[in-house]
């Protein structure tokens, strides 16, 4: 902590805070958003869906950055994040 | 987290507006890399600063030939290997049109391929988004002529013994001022690849290289759609200005990915006014 030095500009850094949003039943339970969110929001559920495939559930949502790649790498439109804050930085992360 | 009942789904996924939601779900499987090559798609067209109701999508026939029915924009899903042609068509009867041809390898460089080759040669001013998923997909995984050497189809059950094509080094040849390749992996390189080829005037190429998780990946056993996505992050090479003569894809081997070409000519309907022009006096 002592060797990290502290960024000039800390207070005008704000770090995104994002909200999932998760149509279970248009998933298909293929894994690309688990695998691929940068911040491990998501994991693999072990609850079955109507359609019988295992969806994500949001493990760690405070982790969401809002980054947008679980949208896009998600071939059902079932996934995808909306802003909900942003929040400012700390080194303390 | 915000969560959507059966059959009150009041949340709207913000790609809605540019789908044909009421023919969801799709046909594509679970892990097949056409759906993500479509929300790349999607993503790049909100990038775009043009009216997309000047925008245009033809599809010819496969399991991708299926995108122009589900994008909500004009669309036109032709048949087996023509896509080009109406292409061509729909941009010489109206110039202001932008016109994308989104289809398979098959529909594409197999049947169509002719057609491929005219159209880069004319230097058409259309965008191809071509899926490559080494097969014939929708017809259940025939062998194709991008199907990698020793691997396994349907019709190829001793392993295929053909050399495939190459799929950026025939565009070049051919005249395509914009050719790019990615894998289903690299989605966002994609969608700004995508977002380059369109603003291009002149015939651009985006080949994406992605699982057909039921048939190709099932008959080599190479897992789920999921296990081809880790393949391709291992295995992928951005080299942007490769010579194309080096991008022959092997199976299983390194697959080179990036921005190839990009240059200028003359364009098809440039070169047809400035003729008709001179030729009237
Ligand atoms: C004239 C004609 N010949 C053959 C077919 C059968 N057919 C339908 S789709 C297809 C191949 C599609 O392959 P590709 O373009 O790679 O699409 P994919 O399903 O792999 O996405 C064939 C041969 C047809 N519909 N019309
Ligand atoms: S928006 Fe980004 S950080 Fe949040 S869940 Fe999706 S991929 Fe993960
Ligand atoms: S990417 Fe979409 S279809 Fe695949 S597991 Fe995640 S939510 Fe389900
Ligand atoms: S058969 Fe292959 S290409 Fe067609 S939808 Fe299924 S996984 Fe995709
Ligand atoms: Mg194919």
């Amino acid at each position: 902590m002592s060797n990290v030095r502290k960024p000039y500009d800390l207070s005008e850094i704000k770090i995104p805070r994002g909200e999932i949003h998760l149509i279970k039943d248009r998933c298909k339970g293929c894994g690309f958003c688990v695998e691929y969110c940068p911040n491990n929001v998501l994991e693999v559920s072990d609850e079955f869906s109507e359609k019988g495939y295992h969806p994500p559930v949001v493990a760690n949502p405070e982790r969401c950055l809002n980054c947008g790649l679980c949208e896009i790498v998600c071939p059902e439109f079932a996934i995808w994040s909306t802003l909900k804050e942003e929040v400012e930085a700390s080194i303390e992360g | 987290m915000a969560m959507a009942e059966k059959g009150k789904v009041e949340e709207k996924h913000p790609m809605e507006q540019l789908l044909r939601m009421d023919r969801m779900p799709h046909i594509w499987c679970p892990g097949c890399g056409i759906g993500i090559s479509v929300t790349a798609f999607v993503s790049a067209l909100k990038k775009l600063e043009f009216d997309l109701n000047k925008m245009c999508v033809v599809s010819g026939i496969g399991c991708t030939g299926r995108v122009a029915g589900y994008i909500k924009l004009d669309s036109f899903h032709t048949t087996h290997g023509r896509a080009i042609p109406f292409a061509t068509g729909i941009k010489m009867a109206n110039p202001d049109l932008k016109v994308v041809v989104f289809s398979g390898d098959g529909d594409l460089v197999s049947i169509g391929g002719n057609h491929f080759i005219h159209a880069a040669r004319r230097n058409i001013d259309i965008t191809v988004i071509l899926v490559n998923n080494f097969i014939y997909a929708m017809t259940g995984g025939q062998v194709a002529p991008t199907t990698p050497e020793t691997a396994y189809t349907t019709t190829s059950p001793f392993g295929n013994f053909e050399t495939p094509a190459n799929i950026p080094q025939l565009a070049e040849a051919a005249g395509a001022v914009y050719v790019a390749r990615w894998t289903a992996l690299h989605v966002r390189r994609l969608e700004k690849s995508i977002v380059e080829a369109i603003n291009k005037p002149g015939f651009s190429l985006v080949e994406i290289v992605a699982p057909c998780s039921m048939y190709y990946s099932r008959i080599n056993r190479l897992g789920a759609g999921i296990d081809m996505m880790r393949f391709y992050h291992e295995n992928s090479i951005i080299k942007h200005d490769e010579p194309t003569e080096n991008l022959a894809v092997g199976y299983q081997k390194q697959i080179i990915v990036g921005k190839f070409i990009d240059r200028e000519r003359p364009g098809f309907i440039e070169s047809n006014r400035r003729w008709s022009a001179e030729a009237k006096g």
